[in-house]
């Protein structure tokens, strides 16, 4: 986990794996340094493989910017339990988070690379749903 | 069915008792077509619902069950957390705390919607809707307990047979065909548990 104080759209990575979670952070900080917030979880309450929607709601604290986040996932629980978390925010951060349809690692770093530039959150998050559209 | 404080621990302590006793063959069942987890997570789930009594129960009935929803929702991870935390948390929301059946329906009603919405899914693509949608009919229809138990354990039967569409089965095409889908099951024991503990009578 980890964050900036950008006013870019920040951007949650969620995966099943903790490890995949961290290295596609790991490559979007390669690709755009520190110019975007950024905060990755996986894992499930456990420890172990999956998703939990506490990990969740604190990636997208970790890595809130007024922008916005943007929140990329692997397989389905994971989105599930995002689209959960989100539904939890207070009102006026939910209308201000997004799940994109799209693969976690390419998507991530796109999303990131768009956000970097300053582009909007819907902005974003179709950069990384057209990446394989 | 009057639902003072012992029967609402007796209600918590034989759900979370079903999930837990047949957490292996939710496991096993999911070994077959999902990520082997459901058992594990299911369990996990509600060993934290019942960690949370003896206070949980005295709770209202509503409350009580937007408490095991957001519990499950917390502690289950996968997509069953959301999807099972969704479907308690919306009927308690909806129930009266001294609920009648028509109450039951309205209930259940609302909170299948929820649980379609939440998974995007709508029934016969091999889910736990492939359950509740059938047991609800059999609820609103008057069934008594052995009824809706007994409807609830074929619905899950029947979901063996079906292509899964959504969920993690459904990258396994035509091989999710031939397995019981492991959400129906835990849905089925979980109302088994629920109908069989509140001994509910027909057209009451």
């Amino acid at each position: 986990m980890s964050s900036s104080n950008s006013a870019n759209v920040g951007i949650v990575i969620v995966s099943h794996s903790p490890k995949i979670a961290e290295g596609a952070a790991d490559m979007v900080r390669q690709m755009v340094g520190s110019a975007v917030p950024l905060a990755w979880t996986g894992g499930d309450v456990d420890g172990g493989l999956g998703t939990n929607v506490a990990g969740i709601l604190e990636a997208i604290e970790a890595a809130w910017s007024p922008a916005g986040v943007a929140v990329l996932v692997d397989l389905g629980g994971a989105e599930t339990n995002s689209e959960m978390a989100v539904e939890m925010l207070a009102e006026d951060r939910r209308v201000r988070v997004v799940v994109c349809n799209a693969p976690v690692v390419e998507g991530a770093v796109i999303a990131a690379t768009e956000s970097s530039g300053g582009s909007s959150l819907a902005a974003v998050k179709r950069s990384a749903e057209e990446f394989y559209a | 069915m009057t639902l003072d404080r012992a029967n609402r621990e007796k209600l918590v302590r034989a759900l979370a008792g079903t999930v837990i006793e047949h957490a292996d063959e939710l496991t096993s069942l999911d070994q077959a077509i999902g990520d082997g987890d459901h058992g594990l997570n299911m369990k996990r789930g509600f060993e934290a619902v019942l960690a949370t009594l003896p206070d949980l129960a005295d709770k209202s009935l509503p409350e009580m069950l937007k408490a095991i929803g957001m519990t499950l929702v917390m502690k289950v991870g996968g997509a069953s957390g959301p999807l099972v935390g969704t479907f308690f948390m919306e009927l308690g929301k909806a129930l009266p705390e001294q609920p009648a059946r028509a109450d039951l329906v309205a209930a259940t009603d609302r909170a299948i919607n929820a649980v379609k919405a939440r998974g995007r899914s709508e029934p016969g693509q091999k889910t736990l809707l492939d359950v509740l949608v059938p047991v609800q009919a059999v609820l609103a229809n008057g069934g008594d307990a052995r009824a809706i138990a007994a409807e609830a354990a074929r619905a899950a039967d029947r979901t063996a047979p079906m292509l899964a569409i959504r969920g993690r089965a459904s990258f396994l095409g035509e091989r999710s065909i031939g397995h019981m889908d492991p959400g129906s099951r835990s849905a089925s024991l979980l109302i088994g548990a629920a109908v069989t503990t509140l001994e509910f009578e027909a057209n009451t």
